[in-house]
């Protein structure tokens, strides 16, 4: 073994929304590959040890090899030609990229979305509707007595969540970790993550917001009668003593999946879980929080939401950002074939969108910027290959609680960052535009 | 470029520097203001115009996570209140909580050149730089709390002062911060780990610490003392909003024992009554008691009619209002660190609370014997948006406007109070203090708040008109470090502004210390913890100072 491999401690992986920031890596003598990452969990172990610098060309314009300078000129060119220029994606890049990203859509005058359209937007949306009381997640491992999932398979998808945050940390306030807490899972199936619950509810499919509201009801100290059973799967006497454990926990925390924002229901789904935590709240300290999936959609939401004032499905048609998801949400941008260009940041759309979408994809000129080649990429008039955020571009980061960490990339790429093609596209962008910094001399 | 710029003919408020209404050229290069420049240098003709140093503002919410909650929380405050991409400068939506660019935009037209937020946990910091990164034109900077701090009370009940003041000072570095806020001392722990109940009394003691709210507040007030930091402890008193509290205000001002302390948004801590039932208007007691005590200053907190959001790290307070008024709530803790709560909320004359608020806040600002140190805010966006200033300055300007609102508002509360006998009107060097030289003083920011030379070249003028509230709603003319931001009442160019923070020293020991709990405590490594430089390369840093 050579001794110029390197140690880069307290890394952090974008995997996930965990974003665990205790990897230690270790990158080999030639500085292109990471041997070894310490702490991380299965997934994160394959992020770090399969990520490879290949031997991509920096960019394709209609599939064949161009320089950077080309492929910034050639993307400007069809976005800033377009009248419905779309960008999406963003959930898997540096806050730094993607306020970049925000900047395109509004010298464009274009539409902005992020993966949160597909994901947790209908939690935005109930968010909206009726507010939230949530924790960082700190603050779950170190008080939380009672912890309970809906909707999620945290085992498989967030591996280090039970570990780190909410289900074995000891603290304390918590000296025994897992015996002082009370774990229970809602789900339609057993999964990896029921086995280890102390109650497992398994639900009919499609009956979550029924059995939320019932639990609305009983925590409200309302009468319910028994066909909830029917219903939901769940018999009153169990749902009873659930809403009675909850009712008396310390603090509480419901964390919650896709299970409940993509299945029937969705935003109000969300609203009925989040408004039950809020009803809990007249009891003892009860909080919330979506199980996010990718390593930075929370900062994707944050920086779309600071700049805009909206969170996701963004549009600048009319020089402002104005709001509306089914409308301005990229999947519907698609599929009604409006949109005449398109941006794709860090996602591959062309693969897990509708087939309408996907057809109006393959009609319109398509921008990729990503790592390794998509289904998108595939039909893009310009692919970009650009470097990985966190293994080989610094920047910032949010976890799924909104807590802001700093990458450590462990070694440089050959490829530019997201954040350089995106500052270069927009500068581009704003000479084909016309729109210039006016430093006019100081003259009255 | 050119950078050079005099000024002329205009009308010059600079009370730092004593001058009052006088004709008087300013001149300006490189950012700076000069004693003269050339000639033939570019020339303003402010005849018929006032001629103000920047705007500053030393309690705002305007960055942060709470704040960007609050954005994706009300959409329906910002679809009717647009603002639109104009040339390079970026679009934006409003409301009570306006997106970054247009939270810059908006503070400049008003011609505020600079602004505090007031509310940051530290495991926050680096959000809230990031969204200060994109608040353009004013220079920024922001409060940490950290009266609800774990690791901080548990070194502070163990007697370990010297260790605390460290911790502090590395707190206050590893942030990136600009002052020590103290939000609600000690109310966290009982809000989180004993089911939403909350501390009332200064002395009282806090559940699972030997410790007391005053214990925590006095040691903060000595700590930044003793840290020559450029502005005192910034203390949210315990109690906000209850009928009653102005005894635990007093109480708090007493606790710093003639040292420099600042009480903020003091509005919503004076009032009379019982708990439970209405409040009563102590805005004399507040107001005699800072008369009197030199070593202690405040902000108002002014409360306007209208739409506004709370949004504090006190939560046991905005769980109140929640269930007084059911309306949609947030409630977000931070390990170790703070909790908070947002709600939306509205101002409405005819209610008794709310127009008393008002009353007491104007009260405040008219009762105060030294202007230097009851200065302006309406604790954006608590009391309302500071888009409400303009209207504000011109109810202490103009006392048939005030009485004039003060006929709309609910009489039963209007007339509990002074404020109809108050016949004071605020002079334009009087606002000139409230709104500039004063919070820059308050704020140790040297260079901020006048038109001396050596300041910053940060300049609004208005049109020198009889609406004060017409006059105050759009500088004519915004200089922000020596460029035009506005000429003429056209936006100009995009300027990015400053960061201030602070970096007192301390001894790199106590890491050693700091270290171990956040192992037992955080969920993020203490390597990750601290803020690096590269978050702050269009930083200043504003020196602590030596103690006399």
């Amino acid at each position: 073994m050579s001794g110029s491999s390197k140690v880069i401690e307290n890394a952090i992986c974008t995997f996930c929304g965990c974003v665990c920031d205790d990897i230690e890596l270790t990158v080999d003598s030639g500085g292109k590959h990471i041997t070894q990452a310490k702490n991380a969990c299965v997934l994160g172990k394959s992020w770090f040890l399969e990520h490879k610098v290949e031997d991509f060309p920096v960019a394709l314009i209609d599939g064949k090899e161009a320089s950077l300078e080309e492929a910034v000129y050639a993307a400007a060119e069809v976005l800033a030609n377009a009248k419905f220029p779309t960008i999406y994606g963003l959930s898997d890049t540096t806050c730094e990229a993607q306020k970049q990203a925000v900047a395109i859509a509004d010298y464009l005058n274009g539409n902005i979305d992020t993966t949160t359209s597909v994901c947790h937007g209908p939690t935005g949306m109930a968010f909206q509707g009726v507010g939230e009381s949530t924790a960082s997640l700190g603050e779950i491992k170190n008080r939380a007595d009672f912890v309970m999932y809906w909707g999620g398979n945290p085992a498989e998808a967030h591996p280090r969540h039970f570990e780190r945050y909410a289900v074995n940390p000891k603290s304390p306030w918590m000296p025994n970790g897992k015996e002082d807490r009370t774990i229970a899972m809602v789900d339609i199936r057993p999964t990896q993550s029921s086995l280890i619950a102390d109650i497992f509810l398994q639900i009919k499919p499609g009956s979550d917001f029924e059995l939320l509201w019932a639990m609305r009801a009983l925590v409200k100290g309302r009468a319910l009668d028994r066909t909830v059973e029917e219903r939901t799967g769940i018999s009153l006497d169990r749902l009873e003593a659930l809403v009675q454990q909850m009712k008396d926990c310390q603090f509480g925390v419901l964390f919650f999946g896709m299970g409940l924002t993509m299945t029937r229901g969705r935003h109000f789904n969300v609203g009925a879980l989040l408004q039950l935590v809020t009803d809990l709240n007249d009891f003892t300290h009860f909080v919330s929080m979506p199980t996010r999936g990718h390593g930075n959609v929370t900062g994707a939401d944050n920086v779309v939401a600071w700049q805009t004032g909206y969170n996701f499905g963004v549009n600048f048609n009319r020089g402002y950002p104005r709001f509306n998801p089914g409308e301005f949400t990229t999947a519907d941008v698609l599929g009604r074939g409006e949109a005449d260009a398109l941006c794709v940041i860090a996602s591959d759309p062309g693969s897990n969108f509708s087939a309408k979408a996907i057809e109006h994809i393959k009609l319109i000129p398509v921008i990729t910027l990503d790592p390794k080649p998509t289904v998108t990429s595939q039909h893009a008039k310009v692919a970009f290959t650009t470097a990985t955020y966190g293994i080989n571009v610094p920047g910032t980061v949010y976890r799924m609680d909104n807590v802001p960490l700093s990458l450590r990339p462990a070694f440089d790429s050959p490829f530019p960052s997201d954040e350089v093609v995106l500052r270069a596209i927009k500068e581009r962008i704003c000479e084909l535009r016309g729109i210039t910094p006016n430093h006019k001399p100081a003259a009255a | 470029m050119s950078s050079a710029i005099r000024i002329k003919n205009g009308k010059v408020y600079d009370p730092l520097n004593g001058i009052d209404g006088e004709i008087k050229d300013i001149c300006v290069k490189d950012g700076k203001i000069v004693d003269s420049v050339p000639d033939d240098s570019p020339c303003i003709d402010a005849h018929g115009m006032v001629v103000l140093p920047g705007g500053v503002d030393i309690h705002c919410h305007i960055a942060g996570h709470k704040v960007n909650m609050a954005r994706k929380f009300q959409p329906e405050s910002k679809r009717h209140d647009v603002s639109p991409r104009v040339n390079e400068l970026r679009s934006g939506t409003g409301g009570s909580v306006p997106s970054t660019f247009t939270t810059g935009y908006r503070y400049a037209t008003l011609g505020y050149t600079t602004a505090m937020e007031a509310a940051v946990p530290p495991l926050g910091a680096r959000h809230t730089i990031e969204e200060l990164h994109d608040t353009p034109v004013i220079d920024k900077g922001f409060y940490i709390l950290l009266a609800n701090n774990v690791c901080l009370n548990q070194l502070l009940e163990k007697g370990r002062m010297a260790e605390f003041k460290e911790a502090v000072a590395w707190w206050l570095n590893a942030a990136k911060g600009y002052g020590v806020k103290l939000v609600n001392p000690g109310g966290d722990e009982p809000w989180k780990g004993n089911r939403n109940s909350n501390v009332h009394n200064l002395d009282e003691q806090i559940r699972g610490f030997d410790l007391t709210p005053r214990k925590i507040i006095k040691a903060l007030i000595d700590t930044t003392n003793d840290l020559g930091l450029p502005h005192p402890a910034h203390i949210h008193c315990n109690n906000l909003g209850h009928s009653g509290n102005y005894t635990t205000t007093i109480e708090t001002m007493k606790t710093a024992e003639g040292r420099r302390v600042h009480i903020t948004h003091i509005q919503f801590h004076s009032y009379g009554g019982e708990v439970g039932k209405n409040p009563t208007s102590k805005a004399k007691e507040i107001s005699d008691f800072i008369n009197n005590n030199p070593n202690v200053s405040a902000d108002v907190g002014q409360v306007m009619f209208g739409d506004a959001t709370i949004m504090t790290g006190d939560a046991p307070l905005t769980w109140q209002l929640r269930n007084m008024t059911n309306k949609k709530w947030i409630n977000a803790d931070t390990e170790c660190e703070s909790g908070c709560g947002i709600l939306p909320f509205s101002y409405q004359e005819h209610i008794y609370t709310h127009a008393l608020q008002w009353a007491i806040g104007l009260e405040l600002f008219l009762m105060a014997k030294d202007p230097w140190r009851m200065v302006l805010s309406t604790d954006h966006p608590n009391g309302g948006s500071f888009m409400n200033y303009p209207k504000l300055i011109r109810l202490l300007m103009d006392k048939q406007f005030r009485k004039e609102q003060a006929a709309l508002a609910n009489q039963k509360a209007i007339n509990s109070t002074s404020l109809l006998d108050l016949e004071r009107e605020m002079s334009m060097y009087e606002i000139a203090i409230i709104s500039r030289a004063a919070p820059a003083k308050l704020l140790g920011l040297d260079n901020k708040g006048h038109l001396g030379v050596g300041g910053d070249a940060d300049i609004t003028l208005y049109d020198d008109q009889e609406d004060k509230e017409a006059m105050f709603n759009a500088a004519r003319y915004v200089i922000k470090s020596g460029r035009f931001f506005i000429k003429d009442y056209e936006f100009c160019s995009d300027y990015q502004g400053r960061i201030l923070h602070v970096e007192p020293e301390y001894d790199r020991a106590i890491t050693q210390k700091i270290k171990p709990f956040f192992e037992d405590y955080y969920t993020i490594q203490f390597e990750n913890y601290p803020v690096d430089d590269s978050y702050v390369h269009d930083g200043e840093v504003v020196p602590t100072k030596s103690l006399s």
